[in-house]
């Protein structure tokens, strides 16, 4: 017995080893899957303040190209305003108004961001106590910046589109052919688009948005532009490049969207789905 | 271990943490070349610390740093292997007439050869332990390749110039 005591107390560098990597690796599975725990991330309080410290330190050096989106943004916005204000001389038709406004949004600050690493995360400084809830939309004016994974009271982490595990539900602007965006690991400004069958012809600089089919974005916002169009290997689906249209690299301000009618939909579509349960 | 050198070792654990996370963490030469200087706390650790807590620091260290990553374990895994190599690698390396007490593992105390004997093959094994696991679920191996060797060369030429502005030489000869 003692023996076997010695012999595991000469081996305890290595078996402390084996426990700590095992640890380590048994969090890296747990925190990357889409639907982690959120408390061990950026989001927890006490990084979430020290990284808002940083960013507000930091947005003083991009004061000009924040503007000058936000300006964008806003003339965007007036002529949607000006499309959408109700001409006097015309007949009025009246939409169903729980439809009508089934979308919320929000706006909030990006303090941390990264591009390079195979699976990206953001952190907002907005958290649950505003009203951000897993699974929003995230999106600027540039284009579609991914999906919230979870909240703390005062930040929330957001799965980037540059995160191989996250599909956004895309459809070609022209065609109304619809696919689903998801990254490839490569490039920090490319994405692919998959699930477009052969027959359809696609050409470069087809403009790909939001489809609106899984209810998380509105339809129509920008995802990209396709770059190229092959025929892919071995499936029946093309294999198509799309340059993404937001710029990763430069994420100051971005708008967060929620159905509300989100969970409705969803539990009709499971139930129509499995109809015996 | 004295007071003092436990004061210092603590200080300068912090100041490379922060200089990891606030300025090396937006520093990404050509979308490849990432720099964990941090490694190089853990291997200007002296030689005298026993494997153990070596491990335990780097665990710790590896985990600060994950947080604000976002790449919760990764660095943690690859900071306990890096501690755990470290002192059978330093004991392969003795130079002729054994190491010094107190004198840490440095540039300046070792000379250029055994410096760079020493730490790039530990860089390398570091690198590749993260980026591997960075890189599952995706199958691209040649960017893998390209950042573990860019990093290597990025993080060495960094710490060594740390090295050599902010550490003293304290062999007495």
């Amino acid at each position: 017995m003692q023996q076997i005591f010695l012999f595991l107390y000469r081996l305890r560098a290595l078996i402390l080893f084996l426990v700590l990597e095992l640890l380590a690796v048994g969090i890296v599975f747990t925190h990357n899957s889409p639907q982690g725990a959120v408390f061990f991330n950026s989001s927890n309080k006490l990084t979430g303040s020290v990284l808002s410290v940083k960013t507000d330190f930091m947005s003083y050096f991009s004061l000009y190209s924040v503007n000058q989106s936000l300006a964008e943004k806003n003339a965007s916005l007036l002529n949607r305003l000006d499309e959408l204000s109700p001409v006097r001389d015309s007949s009025e038709l009246k939409i169903d108004s729980t439809l009508a406004n089934s979308f919320e949004f929000w706006s909030a600050r990006v303090i941390n961001n990264s591009i390079h690493q195979s699976q990206n995360y953001l952190t907002l400084n907005k958290g649950s106590l505003h009203g951000i809830k897993e699974g929003m939309g995230v999106f600027n004016e540039q284009g579609v910046i991914g999906r919230v994974k979870g909240t703390s009271n005062h930040f929330s982490s957001v799965i980037s589109l540059l995160h191989t595990d996250l599909l956004i539900s895309s459809k070609i602007k022209d065609t109304e052919v619809i696919g689903s965006t998801k990254w490839d690991g490569r490039k920090s400004d490319e994405a692919k688009l998959l699930y477009v069958p052969r027959h359809v012809e696609v050409v470069p600089g087809q403009e790909i948005v939001t489809s609106g089919y899984n209810a998380v974005f509105p339809e129509g916002i920008s995802i990209g532009k396709i770059k190229e169009a092959n025929p892919g290997n071995e499936t029946n689906y093309l294999d198509i490049t799309v340059s993404l249209s937001a710029d990763f690299s430069k994420l100051n301000f971005v708008y967060l969207v929620e159905n509300d009618l989100r969970e409705e939909l969803d539990s009709l579509e499971t139930e129509s789905m499995n109809p015996q349960r | 271990m004295s007071a003092g050198k436990i004061f210092k070792y603590s200080f300068s654990f912090i100041v490379y943490f922060l200089v990891q996370i606030f300025i090396l963490k937006d520093l990404v030469l050509f979308g490849y070349a990432f720099c964990f200087l941090y490694a190089f706390f853990i291997l200007s650790l002296p030689h005298e610390i026993p494997t153990i807590p070596l491990m335990l620091i780097g665990f710790f260290m590896g985990l600060l740093i994950d947080l604000f990553y976002d790449s919760l374990g990764m660095h943690a895994a690859s900071a306990v292997f890096l501690g755990f190599i470290r002192n059978p690698w330093i004991k392969v390396n003795t130079p002729t007439g054994g190491y010094d007490d107190n004198v840490p593992p440095t540039f300046l105390n070792m000379g250029i050869g055994w410096f760079v004997f020493y730490s790039l093959p530990l860089l390398l094994l570091h690198h590749l332990l993260f980026f591997y696991i960075d890189s599952l679920g995706t199958e691209l191996y040649l960017p893998l390749v390209i950042r573990v060797v860019s990093s290597t060369a990025f993080t060495f030429i960094v710490g060594t110039i740390v090295q050599a502005v902010f550490y003293k030489k304290e062999r007495v000869i």
